[in-house]
């Protein structure tokens, strides 16, 4: 229905390319030296003026109906429906959505709910009707108004190019949507939050235990959302990860730029760098299958207590994810050091080590820093090594082989269960996002800086 | 250096040594010192690449067994008294039969002799749910087949299947183990006569999920993520090229241009659930877009692989010399036709090549689509993009879950296709770049 619309005014531009173009021709007496721009704009314009505002309110449409009808059809059941809670109600407009799609109901329904659904349908027909009037007759209208513009004198190509400078512009802005987005998103729904969980607990809190009560008389319900131990357990999960990634990443780093022969690098860079592209899904179905039972059984054989979930296994594999991270971008960054540093190191004598170790590092540690961060706020935000592999209980603890959760497992948790989604477990969910984005955040940016002032410093 | 005499300063009480000898007697040790250092580096190179090798060869020595699948030749009699008694050929009474009682009677026939309403639901126990199905799609296909009898190779239970691939300890207990010592008695005498095969699993490949592991398939996720990757695909790859040529081409450089930039530069680099926290409560929760939904997974990994499209792209085209534009200014271009029909092919390689890498990368993300509702238990393979779905990497989350030894092989398995459409899509990106890469 939609669709053939949609390839209704598609075809309908194509046509009006043709429409565009052959008007040129005409209107310059079939000499294009008389036209301003080539007959293809004129083709392209009348294309634009029949497809583009068609488009929009095509979209607008679809967006806006489904809301516009539910508002409608509410406005028109009977007051007995409509003074219903708001989320009884919402319940009945899930159930009058199931109906008119034809999918099963939770309830047998009623006179009245199936007369809304009635009038539902009916409304959805006359919307959908309408929609095809209004965007046919915009799309002949703009090629009407197209041919009858098209002259020599039409500055065809200037206004084409207008539009699809405008297209460049708009998608430009995306990226800043984004962030918008983002940021909006979790600061509401976290300051919701906060109106139920004084901010101090949330920051400076030593225990937590998401549960909230459903009905008020509940025992044990008061929830403690008190985010310090899922840092600590983010903390000490990534700071495995670091101990493993950085000395591995830096030193293959160091071989691959200064002794590696050509050969031995174009073979061995690729094939470290295969581990960065493995899902992380895959490394948290190795952590939790492979590498944390090995763990269990050398941590028994050895006398000690190790938790089935440890920390050191999601950390471990987690380091092995992101030596390829720290490598490559400690391999750009070793690789920009000038020559001429190196070549003074060896003229005085210096063995190749000892120019890495005096001249090389020294004069490459901001940029390796920089990547370090880089990968400490990857090491962060990575969500699927620990859901899979690390725990759920928030122990306060540096003992990497107990078992300490997360703050994107918390996330995860608290949003793929069922439950409404004022609860405080569900903003707690969005709390946590800000916290972990502000804390990649800041953290992105120093390196990034660092990154870049190290750069401008060799060019 | 050789030729350097020692020389006695003034001041000193003693004279200095021979700078060779002092040379000398340190080269050892720095020498020592040099080949450590470069051990330090091959160790380092070596770990990263065992455990390449160990994560294939971990993978794929669970996940092969899993491509294959018991299946037992059972003799089936199609009664007409069971599946069509009134004999009208009525589609709604074939649809309806009851079917495993045509099994359960060919299991009664391979084993005259058990007895007894426990032995029997054991012995029955060695097929899938899935052989009745079987039996009823080929009646429906076929109602010739009423009234005929056949041996016919039906699905094995899951256990059947475990224990056949030897990943049941026979010499434990029985109540230790999930399959009981008759059962297992069953299936040794099934396999001496050849009645009990492992044929290639084609249910993997063309069913969707399932609680029955023997009967579980990846199609559903499969097109579900295939439905997530072509909305990706559609919406980031114009938008990304896009920015990428306004950037590049167009942008005056201002404030506005650089917090685009630094923007862009963070963005790559925000974790990947907080872009699920977004999808969540602006596309979910503002816009009311149906949850599970391939659209939503879609425009949430677009945001996502959106900077990756637009470094990529903005590298692309830095690479396209400054003197092709230059000669189509000159010859009477304008801005725009020198950047479409010059600058813009010539760096299209470069741009599909990241693109792919991103759709990668997509492809394997699973942390954002948790957070719109894709782990949801379908069964269903999705159709179109409103269909809830999931994808091929969150299937593998949920199914690394679950408990039976079957489903970890099946995990393996789907691991390895996903990692085989990994490899093809980065393979591609490798040959794209050869081909087209061009060097000024």
């Amino acid at each position: 229905m939609r669709l053939s619309l949609l390839l209704t005014l598609i075809l309908l531009s194509i046509g009006g390319y043709y429409l565009g173009r052959r008007r040129a021709f005409a209107v310059a007496g079939g000499h294009i030296r008389h036209l301003h721009s080539l007959p293809s704009f004129y083709g392209s314009y009348a294309a634009l003026w029949c497809g583009l505002p068609a488009l929009i309110v095509f979209a607008l449409w679809i967006v806006l109906q489904p809301n516009v009808i539910t508002d409608l059809v509410v406005a028109g059941m009977p007051p007995e429906l409509r003074n219903l809670p708001p989320d009884r109600l919402n319940l009945a407009i899930n159930d009058l959505k199931n109906l008119v799609s034809g999918n099963i109901v939770s309830s047998a329904p009623d006179p009245a709910m199936l007369a809304a659904a009635d009038h539902y349908r009916n409304l959805q027909v006359i919307g959908n009707a309408s929609l095809w009037v209004v965007a046919l007759t915009l799309a002949i209208a703009g090629i009407v108004h197209a041919w009858r513009s098209i002259s020599p004198t039409l500055r065809a190509r200037n206004r084409v190019e207008r539009v699809i400078d405008l297209f460049l512009i708009i998608s430009s802005t995306v990226a800043i949507f984004t962030t918008i987005g983002i940021v909006l998103s979790v600061v509401f729904e976290s300051i919701l939050f906060f109106h139920k969980v004084p901010i101090t607990e949330f920051l400076f809190g030593l225990q937590w235990s998401p549960q909230t009560a459903l009905r008020s008389d509940q025992v044990g319900s008061s929830g403690a959302f008190g985010s310090v131990p899922l840092f600590t357990g983010t903390l000490l999960i990534s700071g495995i990860a670091m101990l493993v990634a950085v000395p591995i990443g830096l030193m293959s780093a160091l071989f691959l730029s200064e002794y590696a022969t050509p050969r031995f690098r174009a073979i061995a860079k690729p094939a470290l760098e295969i581990l960065a592209g493995i899902p992380t899904v895959v490394y948290g179905f190795f952590a939790a299958l492979t590498v944390a039972p090995l763990i269990r059984q050398i941590g028994t054989a050895l006398g000690l207590h190790v938790a089935s979930e440890s920390a050191l296994a999601a950390g471990l594999v987690m380091g092995i994810m992101i030596i390829p991270f720290v490598s490559s971008l400690s391999d750009d960054v070793i690789n920009a050091v000038p020559q001429s540093m190196r070549d003074g190191s060896y003229a005085l004598g210096a063995t190749r080590s000892e120019t890495i170790k005096r001249v090389l590092l020294p004069a490459a540690l901001p940029g390796i820093v920089g990547s370090i961060l880089l990968a400490v706020s990857r090491a962060i935000g990575e969500t699927m090594i620990v859901v899979m592999a690390a725990g759920l209980s928030a122990n306060l603890t540096a003992n990497p082989l107990a078992a300490v959760t997360t703050v994107t497992v918390q996330i995860v948790t608290l949003l793929t269960g069922d439950q409404e989604f004022d609860s405080a477990k569900t903003l707690a969910a969005f709390a946590l996002g800000l916290l972990l984005f502000t804390v990649t955040l800041i953290l992105n940016v120093i390196a990034l800086h660092v990154v870049r002032k190290y750069r401008e410093q060799y060019e | 250096m050789s030729t350097h005499k020692p020389t006695v300063h003034p001041g000193l009480t003693r004279p200095e040594r021979d700078i060779k000898t002092i040379v000398n007697a340190s080269l050892a040790r720095r020498n020592a010192a040099e080949r450590r250092f470069r051990w330090y580096g091959l160790i380092a190179i070596g770990l990263g690449l065992t455990f390449v090798v160990l994560m294939f060869s971990n993978i794929i020595g669970r996940g092969y067994p899993a491509f294959w699948q018991a299946y037992i030749q059972i003799p089936i009699t199609f009664d007409p008294a069971v599946i069509d008694p009134d004999g009208q050929r009525d589609p709604r009474a074939l649809a309806n039969a009851d079917y495993a009682a045509l099994v359960r009677a060919g299991m009664r026939q391979l084993f005259p002799d058990v007895q007894g309403r426990q032995e029997l639901r054991a012995l029955y126990g060695l097929t899938s749910s899935d052989a009745a199905f079987e039996l009823q799609t080929r009646v429906q296909q076929n109602p010739k087949l009423i009234g005929m009898e056949q041996e016919v190779w039906l699905l094995a239970s899951a256990t059947v299947d475990t224990f056949i691939k030897g990943n049941i300890n026979r010499a434990l207990d029985e109540s230790e183990r999930p399959i009981k010592d008759n059962q297992i008695e069953w299936i040794d005498k099934l396999q001496t006569t050849g009645k009990i095969e492992k044929q290639f699993n084609s249910i993997l490949f063309s069913r969707g999920d399932s609680r029955e592991p023997e009967q579980a398939g990846i199609r559903g996720a499969l097109m579900g993520s295939l439905f997530t990757l072509m909305v990706t695909f559609l919406l980031s790859f114009p938008i990304g090229v896009a920015t990428a040529v306004y950037l590049e081409e167009f942008a005056p450089k201002n404030r506005w241009t650089d917090l685009i930039e630094v923007n862009i530069n963070n963005l790559a680099a925000v974790p990947s659930i907080v872009f699920g926290l977004l999808g969540l409560a602006v596309f979910i929760n503002f816009f009311g877009l149906p949850r599970s939904a391939p659209l939503v997974g879609g425009l949430v990994l677009s945001l996502m692989t959106l900077p990756v499209i637009i470094i990529a792209g903005r590298a692309a085209l830095t690479s396209v010399p400054p003197s092709i534009r230059e000669a189509a200014l000159g010859m009477g271009a304008s801005k725009l036709q020198t950047v479409g029909h010059h600058v813009l092919p010539l760096a299209m390689p470069g741009m599909l090549t990241g693109s792919i890498i991103g759709m990668a990368r997509a492809l394997g993300e699973s942390a954002p689509l948790l957070m719109i509702g894709m782990v949801a238990f379908i069964v269903d393979v999705p159709k179109s993009f409103l269909d809830p779905a999931t994808v091929l990497p969150v299937q593998i989350y949920l199914w690394s879950d679950l408990p039976e030894r079957a489903f970890v092989e099946r995990t393996s398995a789907a691991i390895m296709v996903l990692l085989a459409f990994m490899i093809l899509m980065n393979g591609l990106a490798i040959v794209l770049r050869r081909r087209f890469e061009r060097r000024w």
